[in-house]
């Protein structure tokens, strides 16, 4: 495995990353003819099954797909999910609950991956955690029920709407390394959410605290819906609550953020797996796929420029989420 | 804010008690979850043991709404795929369900420090927080479909 990481890497260059983004949408925009040839009339069951292609071409397009939204994601700084559901969905034949079905499942997969190691330095915070994963946890399952029950055009559409609210937060949010926090409030001081932050970086040692604590809980009611219903993982706004709102550090949020979607998805995930909405053949190649493309994602990092690979995920999923929002709307189907 | 540097080098462990055995138990349940996914999707690709549903026709149904699926494949919602364990496909929900009640095991095992410790509103919310996963994953909170 190592060997063949390394073999990638050295084939790495700035051409070639130059150049992902562009045979990354030449592969969504085949995957859409493909996609739309095989799901040519989904009212029907017979109907539906109109692809030439073999079976096992799908679980293999699935993971080369998967491959490369896990480099996307690490470089972009977001989770797969937010990646998986709307491009999965919108540009391969899979119905939209089979796709949050696995998107729940890949974010599931990458949260208990990471989550030990976070855990382990210190990095997530349990304290903090703990008590926004219920209220999130809970309300991910509702969100689950609801996007079951909803009709598929429904969904789709607040789908994409969300993916393009999403593309919004990601162009405006500011973040802030340690926020300013004067006083803890009266809930954060009772569950004694505190901690102590050493930054390697720079030598300091910071103490910190929290502070909005109910207006923080309340938004991870909206958090949780959104997760459930949807699929997606929730980092991308689990991330400015922590940080902006209740003043974590940055650090910390973004570790307790991805330990929080160990809990909040795995509850929405068990009701996607009891409601059947979840096909084998998807599932493992998307989280195998998405594991090794982070991984990759990770060892490329540091060659790239940030900002440049997060405007290219800012594209990626405008273009997602326009193409989920006009196909819910019977526009682009 | 001011950052204070750390004058004293009093290093604080990085992690507490209850972090430290939820991440243990989360990495061992994660490491064998992904271990029995991969493993059981070979048997299902490979055709070891027949699928359910074989995965030429497969196609026919994977662009349906849940709801349809189910009907036209003759498959019930909740906890009915143990019965069908034996075939290749169901196998695989083995993993997935492993996975997806590793978290519940994790706040288990957190638990008693929180009872030792005396935290009880941490034990309480541990313990809310399981019940609500196992709630989620018994399969009594089920949706009419669309």
């Amino acid at each position: 495995m190592l060997s063949i990481l390394r073999m990638l890497m050295s084939l790495l260059n700035r051409r070639f990353l130059k150049q992902m983004a562009i045979m990354f949408l030449q592969l969504l925009l085949c995957l859409f003819v493909l996609g739309s040839a095989s799901a040519a009339d989904p009212s029907g069951a017979e109907a539906a099954s109109a692809s030439d292609m073999p079976w096992w071409a799908w679980p293999l397009i699935l993971f080369v797909v998967t491959f490369f939204l896990g480099i996307v994601a690490v470089l972009g700084g977001v989770g797969g999910g937010v990646l998986y559901v709307p491009i999965v969905g919108g540009f391969l034949p899979f119905h939209l609950d089979f796709v949050r079905g696995a998107g729940l499942l890949v974010a599931l997969a990458g949260a208990l991956a990471a989550g030990p190691g976070l855990l382990r330095k210190g990095m997530a915070d349990i304290r903090l955690a703990l008590p926004v994963a219920l209220i999130a946890s809970t309300a991910a399952i509702a969100g689950a029920l609801v996007g079951l029950a909803l009709p598929t055009n429904v969904v789709q559409t607040a789908l994409g709407a969300s993916i393009l609210g999403i593309v919004a937060i990601m162009m405006m949010a500011k973040k802030s390394e340690f926020p300013d926090v004067k006083k803890a409030d009266v809930l954060s001081t009772a569950l004694r959410i505190h901690g102590v932050y050493h930054e390697v970086s720079t030598g300091h040692t910071v103490n910190w605290k929290i502070h909005r604590t109910p207006q923080g809980l309340v938004l991870f009611i909206l958090i949780g819906v959104m997760a459930g219903m949807f699929g997606l993982g929730a980092g991308w706004a689990n991330v400015p609550v922590l940080n902006l709102l209740m003043g974590a550090p940055l650090k910390v949020s973004v570790s307790t953020s991805k330990f929080l979607l160990s809990i909040t998805d795995a509850s929405a995930a068990w009701i996607y797996i009891n409601g059947g909405a979840v096909l084998p053949l998807m599932v493992v190649p998307s989280i195998v796929g998405i594991m090794l493309g982070s991984m990759v994602g990770v060892r490329i990092l540091a060659r790239t420029k940030p900002a440049a690979i997060r405007l290219i995920v800012i594209g990626i999923l405008f273009f997602a989420g326009s193409r989920s929002l006009l196909k819910g709307l019977g526009i682009w189907n | 804010m001011e950052l204070k540097p750390s004058a004293t080098v009093q290093r604080k462990p990085p992690a507490t008690e209850e972090q430290l055995r939820y991440a243990r138990l989360l990495r061992l349940l994660m490491r064998t979850g992904l271990v029995m996914l991969v493993m059981t999707y070979a048997i299902y690709v490979t055709g070891f043991l027949s699928p359910h549903i074989p995965v030429q026709d497969l196609s026919r149904y994977w662009s349906l709404p849940v709801h349809e699926y189910l009907a036209a494949t003759g498959l019930k919602p909740g906890w009915s795929w143990v019965q069908l364990i034996g075939t290749g496909d169901y196998l695989n929900f083995v993993g997935v369900a492993f996975l997806a009640a590793a978290t519940i095991w994790c706040y288990a095992a957190i638990l008693p420090i929180f009872l030792r410790k005396k935290d009880y509103i941490y034990a309480a919310i541990a313990a809310v927080e399981i019940l609500v996963l196992v709630a989620a994953a018994s399969g009594i909170l089920q949706t009419g479909g669309h």
